[in-house]
């Protein structure tokens, strides 16, 4: 088309894409174009013909100008050519505007070629401008005023685009939120505290005044930040970090107790004697050492020790540790006769105790042991039965008292149970009331007398003797039990166990850990010798012993349990009684003789309380559960066959299962496949009627199908399974896989989950039907807002810096 | 003889007050229940029909304008209040609770084009044909006082649209350019050119608030930033678009109504292509609203319907029409999310809900239970056909049956075409091109 004017520039891209544009105007892409001017051209070649034609016609008219200008110049004097501006408007464009005498090429002596007649310029500017005149270089065109507005844009729009960016992980926290609750920053519900409520409140009313006076000198907080001065200065001082390396610190100390513990543990068990003695050797001449330092260095901390030495003198003095009292003690005392080891290590006991008490001057080494043994954490867990009586006093425990011990239920049932168990006349019942009553003071002067002789056994003198007589009275008992022999084994261990030990005092510390382990076993033999005392006296009485002994030995495992029951302490008297009585020093005369009519009534109280667990035994047996059921039974299946002979009347003749089963059969034969008979009859063969057919045609034409996979229903007897397809159902069944679902499992698997509450509980129903998003009615729903964005970022630096720090701990 | 006595322990059955519900002792062994998928089924099923029962949208129709409701605006604080401009240049408050118009006001001579209440409340802003921008207050004039703007901007050019920043004092209008107008002053204190063309709708961006975006005439959606100096980015596409939303909650993400039936979802960082292309509409799309959740919108065509699209779903959930709704031509969605406003040709205002079976008002506990179990069966069974032909059935006027099938036919020619097109061609010479990329011309930055 003509030749395009030079001052047009029209790219090759350009005229490609106007090409593009004319060819085919449907198929339209996506592509950049970065300015509107150039989209403008190659909209339409028409005003290219048009504008060329009248640029032909400029370049005439120009011609003839230069003509004319050369023709003036010739006269000599020399005319500015002016360009010429033709269009009157405001906004002018670069494009429409043409620079008339666009040949002739201005130089810079052009522009600065009048600077030197002109005095007025400084020599400076002069001397400037002749050294660019002088240098060769040409400064580069500044870019286009399309070009750098595109540039501009798209740094603004990268801008915009990163700044938007900043909303993607809110965004796409949302999406996958289970439920959205709008408007997204409610308040909470509940009331507000004051200062939100009534803005620009004031103090006005006296009493208002005096308490903000009040508040105010008390640097309590009144307005909204709720924390005081002193909060806020350390919530600023415990940081987060700091909290962090507390906690670790604490955690690390935990462990080390931890560890600690186990270890100090773990050398208690140690059985090993020597490596104890070492042990404590080395402990107490540290102590010593340390002491002896104390003394000198800090004479004020050894004050100190001494104290808490006379504190351990004033404790020895209360407790009965060394008083011979103890279970080992106890066990020590019955051998004492036999042994002479036994008989020492009880004589060391004492003088311990003697040792501890007496007003120390410089006696470490005792000190240190009690010491020690306090430290090592053995306090008097186990009960002292002499102790009970103290205890009992306690009036503000009613627990603790004697009295309310026994339920006066299980005394009525016990009476009860005497009526029905042994049949004894009213009267005895009466007597029996009446001595209770009076064994209720007895007891009580009972731990009197009791205390009285821990008081005595403190001397140490009768003790020996006393148990000892108790031994012989139990061999001597007639019945034996086989626990009491068991008993005497232990004992006898522990006998071997006593002579293996050399009567030192640093043997103390293990003798009271076997003391612990023995006490269960000791005081089952002490209540055993007791009862099978008591039994032979109760031979004397009636005749059923056996069973009596075999009760008092169940009542003794019971009571092996339990340590302070009122029973317990009522034995231990009888006991006592009975030593005392049999006893050849004679109690003080101070104290109250027991009554006469005491040890019959003890005896039977006991006996009692015996028969207590034998008839409750003996109900057990009593219940005899299968007699009961077989009367029912026969009533029962008497009704049940009355019943099936009326419904068999009812239905005789149809044989339900029967006909279940043959249906069954006839669905199975119809789901069998049928063999396909291809044979043409008289094809290859001769043909009419009694023909049989060949076998070989018979293999060939005779089309059996495959055996069809088994049944469901193969295993199931009572149930036919129809694997049909149903047209009824199939209109409500899906029948392609849904989209986001990749296997028949994992759809069927969201199908079979039931939501109602009919198979799932309140609970999980309200779980599951949680809606997804929750408007509240009339709430306004404002846009997300900025302060979302802060917190999201607040979060995700929180989480990063927990993340770096469990990074370092790892580290 | 023995007595067979049923015993319990009375703490398993008896209510403690008898405000207590009645304690159902149930076994959730599910081998005891084997029917439970057929019994929920059902349940769906019903649920779907009851759905589909109770689906009356239409709440109510305000009447009073002489002319068709070009515009309408959202009152920022009240529920309650809803503002109208229609074509003679009248404004109208309405109180929606009532039905009924609260004040009206002669605003303009010739089209009200644009309206937009301030952020606070206490003043809303329109525009009109006359070349003004009017500044008016909410409240109505005493008795005997005149209905007069608070402020007047007597602009050069015509204002086709009008928009106000979130939080600020500034407003956007357009019209031959977009203007960013500081309400303090009488001129704008930005405007943004790119080409000459005309502009149909200016909106701000909510979230990210110093953003904007604005529809012009030569086919174009076209991205500014309120600080800059220059717009940002524009992309044309195959037809003009009319209007457009941003999303609420998501600040990169808004809708725009096309003249060529569809709407558009975009990214705004990548404009060359839309992220969803919705479908269903059968005329041009003239309005479009982003529910204030931000996980729908709704659309006003000039098919006479509006429609309801989730926010990533190519096809609406909803369509609504009544027999008298003309052309619509403006619609909103309420602030609480639970009505849709929409003004038409036909001089009228409807108000409808916008979950067409929702029951309104306070729902009863038991009722709440109800419906959100009811809701979660028809989502687990919505891929079975009864319940999905039952929830998807919507009636519609014959014209658009006819015209959406027409279409139908027109999209399965064109693509036949194109198939075959493609077949009897170099391998590769004709591309596959997406029904997303189709839409859009260029990107120019």
């Amino acid at each position: 088309m003509a030749k395009v004017s030079s001052k047009k520039k029209l790219s090759k891209t350009k005229a490609k894409k106007s090409s593009e544009v004319a060819g085919d105007s449907a198929v339209k892409k996506t592509e950049v174009v970065y300015d509107e001017e150039e989209e403008e051209d190659k909209e339409d070649f028409n005003e290219n013909v048009t504008s060329e034609e009248e640029e032909e016609d400029g370049e005439d008219e120009r011609r003839r100008q230069k003509l004319l200008e050369a023709i003036s110049a010739l006269g000599g004097k020399r005319k500015k050519t002016l360009g010429e501006r033709s269009e009157a408007a405001v906004q002018l464009s670069e494009f429409s505007v043409n620079a008339e005498g666009e040949g002739d090429k201005i130089n810079l002596s052009d522009l600065i070629g009048s600077m030197d007649k002109t005095p007025q310029v400084s020599a400076k500017t002069r001397k400037q401008l002749k050294t660019l005149q002088q240098s060769n270089r040409t400064v580069e065109s500044p870019l286009s005023k399309q070009e750098t507005e595109r540039i501009q844009r798209d740094v603004a729009f990268q801008k915009a685009a990163s700044e938007v960016t900043r909303w993607k992980s809110i965004i796409q926290q949302n999406q996958r939120a289970e439920q959205l609750v709008f408007p997204l920053n409610q308040e909470a519900p509940g009331p507000k505290p004051m200062e939100r409520v009534v803005t620009g409140w004031k103090a006005r009313t006296p009493l208002e005044e005096e308490i903000f006076a009040l508040l105010s000198a008390n640097k309590q907080p009144i307005h909204d930040p709720i924390l005081t001065p002193q909060e806020e200065v350390s919530m600023k001082a415990m940081s987060l970090e700091e909290a962090k390396i507390r906690r670790a610190e604490l955690q690390k100390a935990r462990a080390l107790q931890s560890y600690y513990e186990a270890k100090t543990r773990r050398e208690r068990k140690i059985k090993s004697k020597k490596y104890h003695r070492v042990q404590n050797k080395a402990k107490r001449k540290d102590f010593v050492k340390q002491f002896d330092e104390m003394v000198k260095s800090d004479p004020a901390a050894a004050l100190e020790e001494l104290h808490k030495m006379e504190l351990a003198r004033m404790q020895e003095r209360m407790s009965l540790k060394h008083q011979n009292s103890g279970k080992w003690a106890k066990s020590k005392a019955i051998m004492a006769k036999y042994d002479e080891g036994a008989r020492k290590a009880m004589q060391q006991q004492l003088e311990v105790n003697k040792d501890l008490t007496q007003k120390l001057v410089t006696a470490v080494n005792d000190e240190e042991e009690e010491e020690e043994e306090d430290e090592g954490g053995d306090p008097e867990v186990l009960p002292d039965f002499v102790n009970d009586a103290e205890q009992g006093v306690d009036s503000s425990n009613p627990w603790m008292r004697g009295k309310l011990s026994e339920d006066p239920a299980e005394k009525e049932t016990s009476e009860i149970v005497d009526l029905t168990a042994e049949e004894e006349s009213a009267d005895v019942e009466e007597e029996e009331e009446e001595e209770e009553e009076v064994k209720e003071t007895e007891e009580e002067a009972l731990l009197r007398e009791f205390d009285s002789r821990r008081k005595r056994r403190q001397a140490l003198i009768p003790v020996i003797s006393v148990d000892d007589d108790e031994e012989e009275e139990s061999k001597t008992a007639a019945e034996e039990e086989e626990e009491s022999k068991t008993a005497v084994e232990e004992k006898e261990e522990s006998k071997e166990e006593e002579e293996s030990k050399v009567a030192a005092v640093e043997e103390e510390e293990e003798e009271e850990e076997e003391e612990e382990e023995q006490l269960s076993e000791f005081t089952n033999l002490y209540k055993e010798i007791a009862e099978s005392r008591r039994g032979a006296e109760a031979e004397q009485a009636e005749a059923a012993a056996a069973a009596d002994t075999e009760t008092s030995s169940a009542q003794l495992e019971e009571t092996l349990m339990r340590i302070r029951t009122l029973e317990d302490t009522e034995e231990l008297l009888m006991q006592e009684e009975s030593a005392a009585d049999e006893a050849p020093v004679p109690p003080p005369a101070a104290e109250n003789p027991p009554p006469a009519s005491q040890p019959a009534g003890t005896n039977k109280k006991r006996k009692r309380g015996i028969e207590l667990k034998q008839v409750l035994t003996k109900a057990t047996k009593v219940i005899q559960v299968p007699l009961a059921h077989t009367v029912e039974d026969a009533e029962d299946s008497d009704d049940n066959q009355e019943q099936r002979g009326l419904i068999r009347e009812a239905f005789a003749g149809d044989d339900v299962v029967s006909d279940f089963l043959k249906e069954k059969r006839k669905q199975e034969a119809a789901g069998k496949p049928q063999v396909v008979d291809l044979t043409l009859p008289g094809w290859g063969e001769w043909g009419g009627t009694g023909l049989k057919l060949s076998r070989r045609k018979r293999k060939k034409f005779r089309m059996k199908a495959a055996p069809p996979p088994p049944r469901k229903d193969v295993s199931l007897p009572g149930v036919i399974i129809s694997e049909k397809r149903n047209r009824s159902i199939t209109l409500h069944q899906v029948n392609t896989l849904p989209f986001p679902f990749e296997t028949h499992t994992q759809f069927e698997s969201t199908i079979r989950t039931p939501l109602g509450r009919t198979w799932n509980t309140e609970r999980t129903v309200k779980k599951i039907s949680k809606p997804k998003v929750v408007t509240r009615m009339g709430a306004i729903i404002e846009p997300m807002a900025r302060e979302e964005l802060m917190k999201d970022r607040n979060q995700a630096t929180v989480a990063d810096r927990n993340s770096v720090n469990s990074g370092k701990r790892k580290r | 003889m023995k007595v067979k006595v049923l015993s319990r322990n009375p703490d398993d059955y008896v209510r403690e007050t008898k405000l207590d519900i009645q304690r159902v002792p149930r076994n959730y062994d599910p081998a005891l229940h084997p029917f439970e998928v057929s019994r929920e089924y059902t349940r769906a099923l019903n649920a779907t029909k009851l759905d589909r029962v109770f689906a009356k949208p239409f709440v109510a129709s305000l009447d009073g304008h002489r002319d068709g409701v070009n515009c309408m605006a959202k009152h920022t604080n009240s529920l309650s209040t809803l503002l109208s401009g229609s074509c003679d240049g009248e404004v109208k408050v309405w109180n929606l609770t009532k039905h009924e118009c609260v004040r009206t006001l002669q605003a303009h001579e010739g089209f009200v084009r644009g309206m937009i209440v301030r952020f606070c409340g206490t003043s809303f802003f329109t525009v009109g044909d006359d070349k003004t921008i009017k500044q008016w207050k909410m409240e109505t004039p005493g008795y005997g006082e005149e209905e007069e703007p608070l402020n007047t901007i007597l602009g050069k050019t015509v204002f086709t649209g009008l928009d106000h920043h979130q939080k600020d004092a500034v407003f956007a209008t357009c019209g031959q350019q977009v203007d960013i107008w500081d309400e303090q002053r009488s001129s704008p204190i930005r405007s943004f050119t790119w080409g000459v063309d005309s502009f149909s709708s200016v909106r701000f961006n909510p979230v990210e608030t110093e953003l904007l975006a604005s529809c012009a005439s030569d086919r174009s959606i076209v991205l500014y930033d309120m600080r800059e100096s220059a717009p940002l980015k524009k992309v044309i596409m195959t037809m003009r678009s009319n209007s457009l939303c941003w999303n609420p909650m998501e600040a990169y993400y808004f809708t725009s109504s096309n003249e060529d039936y569809n709407l558009y979802t975009y990214d705004m960082r990548y404009l060359n292509k839309p992220i969803i292309v919705h479908m269903d509409h059968v005329s041009a799309v003239l309005d479009v609203d982003y529910s204030p959740t931000g996980k729908e919108f709704v659309s006003a065509s000039f098919d006479k319907t509006v429609r309801i699209f989730p926010k990533d779903v190519g096809h609406s959930r909803e369509v609504y029409h009544t027999k008298r709704m003309q052309h619509v031509i403006c619609v909103k969605w309420s602030a609480d999310n639970k009505y849709i406003l929409s003004g038409s040709d036909e001089m009228n205002i409807r108000l409808w809900k916008a979950n067409a079976a929702e029951k309104l008002g306070v729902l009863a506990p038991r009722e709440r239970q109800a419906s959100n179990y009811n809701q979660k069966l028809k989502e687990k069974f919505h891929y079975h056909p009864q319940i999905r032909r039952i929830a998807h059935h919507r009636h519609l006027p014959k014209s658009i049956y006819h015209q959406s099938k027409e279409l139908r036919v027109m999209k399965e020619a064109r693509r036949r075409k194109e198939r075959n097109v493609r077949k009897h061609s170099k391998p590769g010479s004709v591309p596959v091109v997406s029904e997303k990329e189709k839409h859009v011309v260029t990107v120019v930055k």
